[in-house]
């Protein structure tokens, strides 16, 4: 029985529990679904066992931080074509080119109002390419 | 005499016999002598004489009866005896001079009259070859008797003349023989003669000629042909010489023949004296000697030239003296030759000025010379002294005359040493070492002082050094402060954020109604929240930007854009602040200006900064924003307001970090102060410049100036 496409899901990834708690409230609000992930590790692993239509990503968490996250997923095959938000309190310039490096599609510096990060997300999944739910390879 | 005729008559064929006898032996006797020793001895045969003496007289200068044969009579008696006939009383002269003979009687006693002793004497004359003649001699016959008287006066008849004869042939001999001698001895006497000796006829013939002579002017058959023709060319020579002489007369002062040696055929000069000789038989001869004046001419010519060469040599040594003197004049250091006796023989202008004083000077001029005198004569005596060296040098301590300044002095003498090592003479120069001690100590002193200056450099370098490591550490701390500080400041605004992030984001949620509805109340005071965080989020950024500028990571992204398009989305952005005001904000913008080639969103930042400012600090009144053509290649973006203004004082201050004019703690109007710090170095950045015109209460005017295009090296 076909049923509409699930709605979007958002892996959420920031260790500061209060950030995440306004953008999942918002997202979810907006209509969207979204898991959380508090550090480097967890992200991989939901990630990976996930496969999320978006990653919004902190940059700086405990233990593995949010750039070799990034470049984690990127480079698997399963999770690299999942378009990859940073999102960091890092103003400074080589801190953007340092996330691009890594893999990022976008790059979003706090603070960021969550409808902000809404109209991001809409934008990075109205520019990727039509993905199939069921990667192959 | 009749007893001699009996006799004679006796033995008449024997006494005619013996008589043609001894005619015959008389006849072929060669000489006198042997003449008369025949007659004498056929004398005593036939008249039995013990003693006999035969004289011959010698007629001429000087007549003398000399001894010629003697009989009986010692010979050393004989041989002395001689009678002068000059005597006309001597008893011989009387009987050679008588007309027949005589008997000289001695009367037994001894007598000097004859050789012949005591007997009584038979004198009988010779007759002579001619009747006129002196007769040619006397015998003398001893004993007289008549046989002897009566022989003897024949014998004397045919001796005489016989014997005459031969003394006469004798006497013909023997100057002929010492004519041959002294013909001889002439002969070898000039040929002995180096000089050539000639005679010459009238024709020019040669008729005698001495060795030397002949050599020159004579020549055989078997000589060589070079010879013969020198010879030749010789006589050619000497007759026209000859010639030239009997012309010019014996007057002319010298008469030079140049001949040629046939020998060796060198050259050779003579002088030629020649004489006239007139001989009756001969006629008229030339004696002419020749004087060799070859070697003489030569001589002379080596004379002449040593003289020349000597003449030549005193000139040179005048000159070389001359010069001499002008050298040792010249030199400026006194120089002076001393004999060995101390005395001062030569010195040159300098010296005299230091070791001689006019009679009219002063006496501490004359003392100065002495002194100088008696230093320097010490000097020189102490090198005569000393044998070995040949030089010496020493400092000798002089005075000037002229000044009485004392004069340093090194002196350096040499000796001028002979060919047989004597010293001869000693030359000395003084050099002034015045200058020269100056120099020294002057260095000295350089010395002293550079050591310490090296010193005072050393410990100047050092502390140097110091400064420089505590100055690099104070650098090296510095950096890390400020690195330290910007990245103290990075992560304050990192750990700002976040919970600002929070902050923000739930008031919006609220405010979106996310959790429901809002009470008008409750929606005011979450604006007020809203608004300070947003307030609390400028600060932030602001305080970012400066660290970012101060880091030097502050990104520049130059872009050609149009001005007024700018300064229109800057007015829209601002429009919500302007729509709070009652301020008349307008723009005035010259559309034809070009594009700017600069970092858009830094200019944008700039501007805004400025209008916000002036909207800030405007109560009443009007903003205005201008863009124009600048000074030179620059554009100008001005904002200009009605606002309260700025003092002088205070134009600087609002430029730096976290200032206001107003900076006291009940400040009127908010903000941290960072705006126009943050602008000015952006304008920097931008290679333009950020400045303000402004009074108190008449409003201010900030302009932007920016070059049209940023610096290439950028």
């Amino acid at each position: 029985m076909m049923m509409s496409a699930p709605p979007t899901l958002v892996l959420l990834v920031d260790d500061y529990p209060d950030n995440r708690d306004i953008y999942v409230q918002f997202l979810t609000y907006s209509g969207l679904r979204v898991e959380e992930a508090e550090n480097g590790h967890q992200a991989l692993d939901k990630a990976f066992a996930l496969l999320p239509d978006v990653i919004v990503m902190d940059l700086s968490l405990p233990g593995l931080d949010g750039w070799e996250a990034t470049r984690r997923l990127k480079q698997d095959p399963r999770t690299r074509d999942i378009p990859v938000i940073a999102l960091t309190g890092h103003a400074l310039a080589g801190h953007s080119k340092g996330a691009f490096d890594a893999g990022c599609d976008a790059f979003i510096t706090k603070p960021c109002l969550p409808e902000r990060l809404l109209e991001e997300i809409r934008a990075i999944l109205a520019a990727a390419p039509p993905r199939s739910g069921d990667p192959t390879s | 005499m009749p007893s001699a005729r009996t006799t004679g008559t006796r033995r008449p064929n024997a006494g005619a016999s013996a008589r043609l006898e001894l005619l015959e032996a008389l006849l072929v006797a060669a000489n006198p002598a042997q003449c008369a020793q025949r007659a004498l001895a056929w004398l005593q045969r036939r008249a039995n004489v013990r003693a006999a003496l035969c004289l011959v007289a010698h007629g001429g200068e000087g007549p003398r009866l000399t001894p010629v044969a003697s009989l009986g009579v010692p010979t050393a008696r004989v041989e002395r005896f001689s009678v002068d006939l000059e005597m006309r009383t001597h008893p011989l002269t009387r009987a050679l001079l008588a007309a027949g003979p005589l008997v000289l009687a001695t009367n037994g006693a001894p007598s000097s009259v004859t050789p012949l002793g005591r007997r009584d004497v038979q004198a009988i004359p010779l007759a002579p070859l001619q009747p006129r003649d002196l007769p040619a001699g006397l015998l003398l016959v001893a004993p007289p008797s008549a046989t002897i008287a009566r022989e003897a006066r024949w014998l004397g008849r045919v001796l005489g003349p016989r014997l005459a004869a031969l003394v006469a042939r004798a006497r013909i001999e023997d100057s002929e023989q010492a004519l041959q001698r002294e013909r001889g001895l002439l002969a070898s006497i000039i040929n002995a003669v180096t000089d050539p000796i000639l005679l010459t006829d009238g024709e020019g013939r040669m008729i005698i000629a001495n060795a030397r002579a002949e050599t020159l002017l004579a020549t055989d058959d078997d000589q060589s042909e070079g010879r013969r023709r020198a010879v030749a060319l010789n006589n050619m020579l000497f007759s026209a010489a000859l010639t030239r002489r009997a012309i010019e007369g014996a007057e002319a002062p010298r008469h030079e023949v140049p001949l040629v040696d046939p020998v060796d055929g060198s050259d050779l000069l003579f002088e030629l004296l020649s004489t006239m000789t007139s001989d009756a038989r001969a006629g008229t001869g030339i004696v002419s000697v020749l004087r060799n004046v070859t070697d003489l001419q030569r001589a002379t010519a080596e004379l002449e030239e040593n003289y020349r060469k000597l003449r030549q040599t005193e000139t040179d040594a005048r000159a070389e003296r001359d010069r001499l003197d002008l050298v040792i004049d010249s030199v400026a250091d006194p120089i002076l030759v001393t004999d060995p006796g101390g005395n001062t023989v030569m010195m040159n202008a300098p010296a005299e000025h230091l070791f001689t004083a006019p009679e009219a000077a002063s006496g501490e001029v004359q003392r100065a010379v002495q002194a100088n005198d008696a230093h320097f004569s010490s000097f020189v005596s102490n090198l005569f002294f000393e044998g070995d060296s040949r030089r010496r040098s020493g400092s000798i301590s002089l005075v000037d005359p002229a000044t009485g300044a004392p004069l340093p002095m090194e002196a350096i003498s040499g000796k001028i040493v002979s060919e047989h090592g004597e010293v001869t003479a000693l030359v000395t120069i003084l050099h002034d070492r015045t200058e020269e001690l100056e120099r020294a100590r002057l260095f000295e002193e350089l010395k002293t002082v550079s050591a310490g200056l090296e010193v005072k450099v050393r410990e100047a370098t050092g502390e140097l050094v110091r400064q420089n490591e505590l100055l690099r550490r104070s650098h090296i701390a510095l950096e890390q402060a400020s690195a330290l500080k910007s990245q103290f400041l990075a992560n304050m605004s990192h750990e700002f954020r976040t919970p600002l992030n929070a902050i923000l984001g739930y008031t919006s949620m609220l405010l979106k109604g996310v959790s429901g509805e809002l009470s008008a109340h409750q929606r005011r005071n979450l604006e007020r929240i809203d608004s300070n965080s947003q307030h609390l989020l400028s600060i932030i950024n602001d305080i970012l930007d400066i660290t970012r500028i101060e880091a030097g990571k502050m990104p520049l992204t130059v872009t050609a854009f149009p001005l007024p398009a700018l300064v229109r989305e800057v007015l829209a952005e601002v429009e919500p602040l302007i729509a709070r005001t009652t301020l008349t904000v307008t723009t005035e913008v010259d559309e034809a200006l070009p594009p700017l080639q600069s970092d858009r969103q830094k200019v944008k930042q700039i501007v805004i900064n400025l209008l916000t400012n002036a909207l800030k600090f405007t109560a009443q009144g009007w903003v205005t924003v201008t863009a124009s053509k600048g000074p030179g290649d620059r554009v100008a973006i001005a904002v200009a307001d009605s606002g309260i203004g700025i003092s002088p004082k205070d134009q600087e201050i609002i430029f730096e970090d976290f200032r206001q004019a107003d900076d006291s703690p009940t400040r009127r109007y908010t903000g941290a102060g960072l705006g126009l710090a943050i602008c000015r170095r952006l304008a920097t950045m931008l290679d333009g410049e950020l400045t303000v015109r402004s009074a108190l209460g008449e409003g201010s005017v900030f302009t932007l100036t920016l070059p049209h295009a940023p610096k290439d090296d950028r």
